[in-house]
């Protein structure tokens, strides 16, 4: 169901859309204000109420997740809320967008969630390469500051709070959580093994929250609306995924970009209603929420006769018409993943897409762990001599082996992340790939941009 | 000559150091305040942050190498990242990059003879519904042309 909303991106457009005194007239900082000063339990009641899932990728419950950490916090145990804006994974573009033009709503998210995780001070992790977000940051940062509303006592309340900027400095895998905290405290960016998990020993070794960029923006938000008509936004409040959240399209469309809208919304709608129709020749496939997410077919049918599929009410429909979902999703064999979707026509060759997103892994991998380094640098190989037109038919074989081998015996997802949309292209384009080796490419259309 | 921060930037790393409870998590903007003033990490940087955060100089080159932006060895005045992962490549960013190679008479990884510009390719760099695009020092420029390619090489090579 298609519902444009304007909850992160109202002032978008205006040119001091991300000032503090235009964040205050449209009644900013006055959540922050009040969650100060109400009971933690019942803020994280409000926050599970709204059915805000993780915006990184994974989708996990936000209030949840607050409701891990340790409590009471003891004195020799600081909390810590740490917010992930490092926006690496292929086709995402969400997270710079909030960064750069409503950056007071992060700051404002961030006194609220350091409040109901028991935290004094927040670090908003931004990848480097982003210097105008990291500005922008700053500067809310500042003006937050020289206001009252961080420090000591925000808005004269005894609960101090601060909120930095960290910067990496180039490295996919610093978005994954653990890695990040490593990156964090000023180490290599290698993924930890978990357990511990961060709300046991995070930032520092101390309790910690990671939440995304957009999940901690959405905050004050849910709780101006109150959790559960936030959550009720949503076309799949059913299925405790709710309210509003940035929708991006990238690739073959006539209008790419970042879209805001409640949750519920299909790729049909994002592709054709928002991204304003295929770009030169027809839909052929769509990875639907940044490129580790399995590729869907554009002719994909839903099969879910069992009614207790999250799937069943779209039993026989398109997958273009499946609500853009966490849960949805899942069980249609891919992920909602950031919720980016790079379109692919059927004028671009599917082969080299995925030549493409392999030499992406290959080059990311952290290569700390053996089947992830090792594995990633074979599958990129592999495709490279298909692209070459030196491979065999039975090499696509050793490719699912290889991503197989992968999955399950890494430290951190990055594995899985590589592995799945290699199974996934080998599932659904092992037609174009046969063909592919055996004509050395001339079946293909041997372009990527039209 | 020694290695030592600028007056102004040693101010910026009194205030980052504040910012963290352990001085081990001042290494990365450290290392960039260093990279700004010098244009690379050389051992001799590694071994000063070392120095000044009480950490091994092993530490701060394994953190120096693990990290792409930080640069091992010297490079142009002018660096030109082109974006080349999916979403740029299918708006048309292997034409950018083939164009930038052309005119500037060097591969992606190179730096050019006259040292004013470094070519490089770039993952993904967040900015996948403007490709194709390229970083020109700290500033994007998206939804590229090659007329506009030209005008930006134009302005780095001068
Ligand atoms: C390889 C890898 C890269 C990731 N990159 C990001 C990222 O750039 N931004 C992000 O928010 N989460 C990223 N994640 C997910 C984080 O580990 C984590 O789940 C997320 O930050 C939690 O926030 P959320 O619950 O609000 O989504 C990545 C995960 C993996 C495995
Ligand atoms: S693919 Fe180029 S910015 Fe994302």
């Amino acid at each position: 169901m298609l519902q444009r909303t304007s909850y992160l991106t109202k002032r978008y457009g205006d040119s001091d859309g991300h000032t503090l005194a235009v964040y205050e007239r449209d009644g900013g900082y006055q959540q922050a204000k009040r969650a100060l000063q109400m009971d933690r339990a019942a803020l994280i009641d409000e926050m599970k109420a709204a059915n805000i899932r993780g915006r990184g990728g994974a989708g996990f419950p936000m209030g949840v997740k607050w409701s891990f950490m340790p409590w009471p916090p003891k004195p020799e145990k600081p909390h810590y809320l740490v917010i992930n804006a490092d926006e690496g994974e292929p086709g995402t573009f969400k997270d710079r967008t909030i960064m750069e033009k409503n950056p007071h709503s992060i700051v404002e998210g961030c006194i609220i969630g350091c409040f109901g995780i028991g935290a004094h001070a927040a670090y908003i992790y931004v990848r480097d390469e982003l210097h105008l977000a990291k500005a922008r940051l700053w500067e809310a940062i500042a003006e937050a500051k020289k206001k009252g509303y961080l420090g000591d006592k925000p808005f004269g309340i005894d609960y101090p709070v601060e909120v930095y900027v960290h910067t990496g400095a180039g490295a996919y895998i610093c978005g994954e959580e653990t890695s990040l905290l490593n990156s964090l405290e000023g180490k290599r960016g290698e993924p930890r093994l978990k357990p511990p998990f961060p709300a046991q020993a995070g930032a520092f070794g101390m309790p910690s929250t990671v939440n995304n960029l957009e999940t901690i923006a959405i905050v004050p938000t849910a709780l101006a609306m109150g959790g559960d008509n936030f959550s009720k936004l949503s076309a799949i409040h059913n299925l405790k995924d709710g309210g509003a959240r940035l929708f991006g399209v990238s690739g073959h469309v006539n209008k790419p970009g970042i879209y805001e809208c409640a949750v519920g919304l299909t790729l049909r709608e994002l592709i054709y209603d928002l991204g304003g129709g295929v770009k030169g020749g027809e839909l052929l496939a769509v990875i639907p929420g940044g490129s580790s997410c399995p590729i869907l077919r554009a002719e994909e049918i839903v099969k879910a006769p069992d009614p207790k599929s999250p799937l069943h009410p779209y039993d026989g429909k398109s997958v273009l018409d499946v609500p853009l979902g966490v849960d949805t999703f899942r069980s249609l064999g891919t992920m909602l993943g950031t919720c980016c979707a790079i379109v692919l026509s059927d004028l671009a060759d599917p082969v080299l897409a995925f030549h493409n997103l392999l030499q992406f892994y290959r080059h990311e991998s952290c290569g700390q762990c053996t089947p992830c380094r090792e594995g990633s640098a074979w599958l990129f190989r592999i495709l490279d001599r298909i692209v070459q037109g030196e491979a065999e038919v039975a090499e696509l074989d050793r490719l699912s082996e290889i991503a197989s081998n992968i999955m399950g015996n890494t430290i951190c997802a990055f594995g899985e992340g590589t592995a799945m949309p290699t199974l996934g292209f080998l599932l659904k384009f092992r037609r174009e790939l046969e063909e592919f080796i055996v004509t050395k490419g001339k079946s293909g259309t041997r372009r990527l941009a039209l | 000559m020694t290695f030592a921060l600028s007056d102004e930037r040693e101010r910026t790393l009194q205030e980052i150091l504040s910012r963290y409870p352990t001085k081990m998590a001042a290494t990365i903007p450290f290392l960039h305040l260093c990279q700004e003033q010098h244009g690379w990490v050389s051992d001799e940087i590694c071994e000063y942050v070392a120095k000044r955060l009480d950490l091994s100089a092993a530490h701060v080159k394994g953190v120096a190498t693990f990290y792409s932006l930080f640069n091992k060895e010297p490079v142009g005045k002018h660096q030109v990242w082109v974006c080349r992962t999916l979403p740029c490549a299918l708006a048309g960013a292997e034409n950018v990059l083939k164009h930038c190679e052309k005119r500037l008479g060097i591969h992606a990884g190179e730096t050019t003879r006259d040292g004013k510009v470094t070519l490089r390719t770039a993952e993904c760099l967040a900015s996948c519904g403007s490709g194709p695009m390229m970083q020109v020092d700290r500033d994007y420029y998206e939804n590229l042309t090659l007329a506009e390619v030209d005008k930006i090489l134009d302005r780095v090579t001068r």
